[in-house]
């Protein structure tokens, strides 16, 4: 069993790091933690209740909501996050090093169709999409929006993530 | 405070033993809410989620299947538990979004208890079984006992709701909701209904409409005395509109910050006719 006590340290394991987290208040939510305490603020806080998606991760396999999950319960959970994702993207070659800054095909397809406007539901958005196409390489228009159904994003109506989506699946089917 | 992370139910019960008032956490969708907003500041806190014999489900020899208190609502909406669970499925389906079905599960429902809590119409009109387990023993209670009220139910402080037991039924059975929007809503008003060819009942229960989940028995003798439910295919319309409005009678519904009273009765009312219309094609 873990066990954690108080102040007590402990340990989560994310984007393929160990990482420790000292002096924090149990009751903390990952996103407090993984934003405040870790140093890792591309998951974004907005509304601390599951309703906007904006601080998606993915644990364990799933997207969900990092406000919902108490992270000291999360240790011995694998936790991507969105600055982790460049390691997995299939556009990457499996040998090719990570140079800083570099970002993966769905950020790249965000940007040249238009899918960001202020930003802020961005992060949520690229693990959503992330997840979804890593499970399904070719969804249908219903699967892509009932996908992103957990984030919301008040400037873009949508159009142009559908859009990006799109575009990172037809280079994906080209591609394999 | 304290948090642990039992890895199996025997592990979880020493810890319930030695922090009694601990608060139970399965994924975290009500709870950290709560906390995030300051609401409450637990003590103690035990974490069910790697606890793997509560992530089960299984298909008993008598034709029911028991689904294990952490299996989260993502498993219901698809596969083999869709097959033989339709109207879980679509309620399921209709909890949040994909991130809170991934972490969502029936025994945070059942903690909960909330009346507009997705999981529970199902268990009602299913007359499932919940099974409770402390360090000593063990008991299984019925749904209609379990909940006792809004956000109250029968579960001991020294016991883990380690799942639910439902039966297989033989016939059609759907959920239906009204909220603001299509995804990411709580209930407004909701309906489970499903249909048992053998037992020749009709079985419908209502959310978010009382402070409990509600069976609505007289609409549900009534509607069961107005056609065969083997033989007959499709209903005529007025006797869906009768079913909604008898089903309308029964809920108790009150004015809140989600909607009014008047228009819950009126939406369940619409929802029960709009299921068994889908039941029974008019």
């Amino acid at each position: 069993m873990n066990k954690s006590i108080g102040n007590e340290m402990y340990t989560l394991r994310i984007n393929g790091q160990d990482r420790a987290v000292k002096d924090a208040w149990v009751g903390e939510s990952l996103l407090y933690v993984l934003r405040e305490r870790l140093d890792l603020p591309g998951a974004k806080g907005a509304c601390e209740q599951g309703e906007c998606g904006s601080c998606t991760v993915i644990m364990d396999g799933d997207a969900v909501c990092s406000c919902l999950v108490m992270a000291a319960t999360a240790v011995g959970a694998d936790i991507v996050t969105v600055e982790g994702l460049i390691e997995k993207d299939p556009s990457m070659a499996a040998t090719a090093e990570v140079i800083a800054g570099q970002i993966t095909d769905v950020q790249q397809a965000f940007i040249e169709e238009g899918g960001v406007q202020c930003g802020f539901c961005t992060p949520g958005l690229i693990v959503a999409v992330h997840h979804l196409l890593d499970k399904n390489p070719d969804p249908t228009e219903l699967e892509v929006k009932e996908s992103i159904s957990g984030n919301i994003c008040r400037c873009t109506g949508y159009g142009r993530i559908f859009a990006a989506v799109e575009a990172v699946i037809q280079v994906r089917k080209a591609s394999r | 405070m304290t948090v642990a992370v039992p890895l199996s139910l025997n592990e979880a019960f020493d810890e319930l033993s030695r922090t009694p008032d601990a608060r139970l956490i399965q994924g975290g969708t009500d709870l950290m809410v709560e906390i995030n907003f300051n609401h409450v500041k637990p003590v103690d806190v035990i974490a069910l989620r790697r606890i793997k014999e509560l992530r089960t489900w299984h298909v008993n020899s008598n034709n029911t299947i028991t689904i294990g208190s952490g299996v989260p609502y993502q498993e219901m909406e698809m596969g083999q538990l869709k097959e033989l669970l339709p109207a879980l499925a679509e309620a399921a389906r209709t909890v949040g979004s994909p991130q809170i079905r991934a972490a969502g599960t029936l025994g945070g429902n059942l903690g909960t208890c909330s009346p507009a809590g997705d999981g529970l119409p199902v268990l009602f009109a299913l007359d499932a079984i919940v099974h409770l387990q402390s360090l000593e023993s063990s008991r299984d209670l019925s749904i209609h006992e379990f909940m006792l009220g809004v956000k109250r139910n029968a579960r001991n402080a020294n016991e883990i709701i380690t799942g639910v037991t439902v039966p297989v039924l033989d016939g059609w059975q759907g959920y239906a909701k009204v909220g603001v929007r299509n995804a990411m809503v709580i209930s407004v008003a909701s309906a489970c209904l499903a249909v048992d060819i053998s037992s020749h009942s009709v079985r419908i229960a209502l959310g978010a409409v009382g402070p409990t989940i509600i069976r609505c028995r007289d609409a549900e003798t009534w509607i069961a005395q107005q056609f065969d439910l083997t033989s007959t295919t499709s209903i005529d319309r007025s006797i869906a509109q009768e079913f909604g409005r008898r089903v309308a009678l029964e809920s108790k519904p009150i004015d809140d910050h989600r909607s009014t009273a008047e228009y819950r009765r009126h939406a369940v009312g619409v929802l029960a006719q709009r299921l068994i219309t889908r039941a029974y094609p008019s």
